[in-house]
């Protein structure tokens, strides 16, 4: 039988559906030659679209490295997984919501963590921790007024205010009932944007390693169980508005954002791990962007086999809805199960225990298509290959494209006036980009599962010890956009270095990585050569730090009024520590120690120094100009110094390690003295340099280090095995911070008053009426 | 001698505080299901952190109604030991097993972080292992952590020294600055008259074992399993 065709199909129908021309020509011939239902123009809309069908990224994301002896799972299911030891796996996986967010920050960025945490759970893992990599627009005047755009409009810097509330509220809301530790991530502040916020939420599950699930359809006649939240009108076409730029009416998307239920996905995630204990679950998938649609079509294709789901039987929250509604319907909290035949009523005592519906909607089949039925007429019958393998490809035309900026210093920018640079220290820890967080972290739940060893603000990386075990898990988010818009390649290599650098400083081994690729619109050759750069950047240093990329997100289409953003890679990178009672975190921990700083490479000549210093958040804050390239980065001694900390970590010779990034040298040594009041007395030589490339320059590959003295000696015989720089640069104090330079005093304060600078500025730029 | 730690649709520090009681403090537990009116011959029941029914109403006012909150009722009614942590404590207030309500912290925010208390009252069976005025450090993570109640109930509360912990600095001041979340007399916790159902908005699960950062909150379960010795 055919289904039902009516020929209603016009060209500004197929446009509105975010399809070419060439597009529907390809569906008509994949379903041998008839024109498409309604139903199946919908269903093709959404899963050839950008964010279901990576239909521009497809062709790159091939390059990245997938494999390592840890790895159990790649990209291509749910979410990674890999081995962790003591029969222990974790899935992990970063992905965006950014467009959601814009339209509506708190739901926006609510659903987004409990989209990522279905994707982990799915997999039978249970979250144990969660991490957000948020960007904003400018939330202070004197953020604005440095971006050289002639500063930024008081509405804007409000919008900003609210985007940031709203989306740090709605993370809150979600990840604290569902029960999930947020161990932090990072908040970044950039211009670009400001219409275009990104919100990418991170979430990594434990599973025992013979208790995998996956997302596949198995056993011919096995019943295909729905089980969750009811189906509404809610998200229809979430995955199509991702996959375009936003225009003036965007916030009239609004009914496009889904509204979450923690509550709901709490008692899922209970039930659905209940359930797999069963055996009695073959398959399961969460249904996320695309909902129905792509749950139904992606289990059948990894199986090989077909699926015929009868929508009468879907749960639905109101009546009268259509195929086409309930089919693309992104209401959240839903899961699609694969029951072995005659099990199905041990899976519906457990859903019923827990209060959710479970219905049977239909069956697998040995067709290798979708047949969807509605009022016993079929509204869809799609070969499962046309919906995913099928899905268009594109090789988009890249070109190659020059950040516009001086890549020289500008003439005007002077340097180096010797004497006290106090004051800009201070004024560097206020900057929005390297201010304390406290205010957006101590509104998530950070400590519940009561596994948290090392939570947001307290180390590089987030930590939790794995119960039963001596073992612990780190995990790290880590980008740098500005890095990325003056050099694709280069930024990208420092984001996969700095995460897995942060994961070193609290002693883990990386083990694997997760990446969220945001960026403009792909249909515009610079676009995609930045993509390309970039993916080349992750591969190149995944190979040289032994990383796999084990899955992530491509988010394309971050553009307001066609405007886009830096090219923004984020990297998460996971690591294990194999007695987490070792760990060490950043902040010194007594006067008298000996502080160190550790370098993969030696510092560059004085034209490096001023061709990279402008790439710094000291160029962008207070000099308000940004020029020249990102620091220079060597991965094979950036992977021999990864290792060298944590041997050091591992024999217990350190009592802090900090990773030296924004703001240099002297802000990590500030960073570390906080926690205790413990400052510095540090001597440093600028060998000729000028004094803000010492304090301030971002050269990579540095950790900054504190031990008891006697340590010093077996310290530097490790960092001489791995040919890595050790140098006493000086040690700790109570409650002074002092840093001098050829022997004259560059910086001297309280730790107190340098604290209070970085504590106080996130709060009171949010408080403050912006402008003068 | 046993714990029995109740477990409500969107409890989430169930499974914190059944850990603690089995692995920290070395005690028989088990987990006891909100629709079920037995508790099992448990001597001690936690009602535990969360977002029972998703806190949607009110904090507490639909989990006031399960059945398990009848038998709890009950047992406390007959001198058995009831603790409620966070979630646990709202819902007590609800039931009106405890006096006052909880209601939305002043700041208007969720707070997760770790606050010092005063041990106000060691004289009861929750904080037999404290000293007078000890001052713990234990994290407090909510959103409806206001303790709320009228002038005549407080100055029962103070009368009968059924407050238990106050918010206070570092240095055992009970100021209004070390008040996290605008708490009437910065009261972190109560009892009942009887002494034997305590409510506390800290989370003493979280400050149980020295890797995650400190075991101030062990004293809790440490006093419960002395008085469970000592019948």
């Amino acid at each position: 039988m055919n289904p039902v065709t009516e020929n209603s199909i016009s060209p500004e129908l197929i446009r509105e559906h975010g399809l070419t021309s060439e597009e529907y020509e390809k569906i008509k011939r994949l379903l041998g030659g008839r024109e498409p239902t309604i139903t199946e123009l919908g269903i093709f809309s959404v899963m050839w679209s950008e964010h279901c069908s990576y239909k521009s990224s497809r062709v790159h994301l091939k390059r990245l490295p997938t494999r390592s002896r840890n790895v159990v799972q790649g990209p291509g299911e749910n979410a990674g997984i890999i081995d962790v030891g003591d029969g222990w796996a974790c899935a992990f996986k970063i992905e965006s919501h950014n467009h959601p967010s814009f339209v509506e920050p708190f739901q926006g960025a609510a659903t987004g963590v409990g989209g990522i945490l279905r994707d982990i759970f799915t997999m039978g893992a249970r979250p144990v921790a969660v991490m957000d990599s948020l960007r904003f627009g400018p939330i202070a005047a004197a953020t604005a007024a440095s971006e050289n755009r002639g500063g930024t409009a008081k509405s804007e810097i409000h919008k900003n205010h609210s985007l940031l509330e709203g989306v740090v509220g709605g993370i809150a809301s979600y990840g604290n009932c569902f029960g999930v530790p947020n161990l932090g991530g990072e908040v970044k502040f950039e211009a670009c944007y400001s219409g275009n916020p990104l919100v990418n939420a991170f979430a990594l599950g434990l599973v025992r390693r013979d208790e995998i699930y996956y997302a596949k359809a198995a056993g011919v006649g096995n019943p295909v169980i729905y089980v969750g939240a009811k189906t509404g009108r809610d998200g229809i076409h979430g995955a199509t508005m991702a996959s375009e730029e936003f225009s003036e009416g965007s916030e009239a998307k609004r009914p496009n954002v889904q509204v979450g239920d923690p509550f709901m996905e709490k008692l899922l995630l209970e039930a659905c791990l209940e359930a797999l204990q069963t055996g009695a679950v073959v398959g399961i998938q969460d249904m996320g962007a695309a909902g129905l649609t792509c749950s139904t079509c992606e289990m059948g294709a990894r199986g090989h086999l077909g699926m015929e789901i009868e929508l009468d039987r879907v749960p639905q929250r109101e009546a009268g809805m259509t195929p086409y509604e309930i089919m693309l319907s992104e209401s959240q909290e839903r899961m699609l199960l694969v029951v072995t035949k005659g099990r199905e009523d041990e899976v519906f005592r457990i859903f019923e225990k827990w209060g959710l519906d479970a219905a049977e909607i239909g069956f697998v089949t040995d067709s290798d298509t979708m047949r969807v039925l509605h009022h016993q007429e079929v509204v869809a019958e799609i070969p499962n290959p046309a919906l995913t393998d099928d899905a268009p490809l594109y090789r988009r035309p890249s070109e190659r494209w020059e950040a516009e900026v001086p890549r020289e210093m500008p003439a005007h920018i002077r340097l180096s006036s010797p004497g006290d640079m106090t004051p800009q220290l201070e004024r560097l820890l206020a900057s929005p980009n390297i201010c304390g967080k406290r205010w957006v972290w101590e509104q998530y739940d950070h400590m519940v599962q009561t596994n948290t060893v090392q939570g947001p603000g307290a180390g590089d990386a987030g930590v939790i010890r794995i119960k039963g075990s001596q073992r612990g898990l780190a995990m790290a988010l880590d980008g740098n956009s500005r890095w990325c818009y003056l050099d694709p390649r280069l930024g990208a290599m420092h984001a996969v270095a700095e995460a897995a650098r942060k994961v070193a400083c609290v002693g883990a081994r990386p083990l694997g990585a997760t990446n969220c690729l945001n960026f403009g619109n792909p249909e515009k050759p610079h676009i995609i050569w930045q993509f390309s750069q970039v993916i080349d950047g992750i591969t190149k240093a995944c190979e040289e730090l032994d990383l796999p990329i084990t899955g992530g997100n491509v988010s394309f289409y971050n553009e307001t009024l066609g405007e886009g953003i830096y090219p923004t890679p984020v990297l998460g990178v996971v690591g294990v520590l194999e007695d987490v009672h070792r760990t060490v975190f950043s902040h010194f921990k007594g006067p008298g120690r000996a502080i160190v700083l550790l370098r993969g490479s030696e510092p560059g000549d004085a034209t490096d120094a001023e061709l990279e210093f402008g790439s710094s958040e000291y160029a962008k804050e207070l000099l308000g100009t940004v020029w020249g390239f990102p620091p220079a980065l060597e991965l094979e001694k950036e992977a021999a110094l990864q290792k060298a900390v944590i041997e050091m970590i591992d024999s217990a010779l350190l009592e802090s390690a900090h990773d030296c990034a924004d703001g240099g040298l002297a802000v990590a040594l500030a960073e570390s003295s906080f926690a205790h009041n413990i400052g510095v007395r540090v001597d440093l030589t600028s060998d000729g340099l000028a004094a803000e490339f010492v304090l301030f320059g971002e050269d990579a590959s540095r950790i900054v280090i504190s031990c008891d003295r006697s340590y010093v000696s077996r310290i530097q015989q490790v960092a001489v095995r791995y040919g890595v720089f050790a140098d006493i640069i000086g040690e700790t104090k109570a409650g002074e911070f002092d840093i001098a330079m050829d022997g004259r005093a560059v910086i001297f304060a309280d730790v107190a008053r340098l604290r209070q600078a970085y504590e106080s500025a996130l709060e009171t730029a949010l408080t403050a009426e912006p402008g003068r | 001698m046993k714990f029995g730690v109740i477990v409500f649709p969107g409890s989430n520090c169930d499974h914190d505080a059944f850990w603690t009681v089995e692995q920290v403090a070395k005690q028989p537990v088990c987990f006891l299901w909100h629709e079920s009116h037995d508790l099992e011959n448990c001597d001690v029941i936690i009602v535990p952190g969360g977002f029972a029914y998703g806190d949607y109403l009110r904090t507490g006012a639909i989990a006031k109604f399960s059945p398990v909150m009848d038998s709890v009722s009950s047992f406390a009614a007959a001198g058995g030991l009831v603790l409620g942590i966070c979630n646990g404590f709202q819902i007590l207030c609800e039931a009106g097993l405890l006096p006052g309500a909880l209601i939305r912290n002043t700041g208007l925010k969720y707070i997760c972080k770790p606050v010092s208390v005063r041990v106000e009252n060691a004289d009861t069976p929750f904080t037999s292992s404290c000293e007078e005025r000890q001052v713990l450090t234990i994290p407090i993570g909510h959103m409806e952590g206001n303790y709320f109640c009228d002038d005549a109930t407080l100055a029962r509360l103070q009368r009968d020294k059924q407050i238990v912990f106050r918010y206070c600095t570092a240095d055992g001041e009970t100021t209004p600055d070390a008040n996290p979340n605008g708490s009437v007399d910065n009261i972190a916790g109560i009892c009942n008259p009887g002494g034997n159902v305590l409510g506390m908005m800290p989370h003493p699960e979280r400050a149980s074992e020295p890797e995650l950062g400190g075991t101030d909150g062990f004293q809790i379960f440490q006093s419960l399993a002395g008085a469970l010795a000592a019948k």
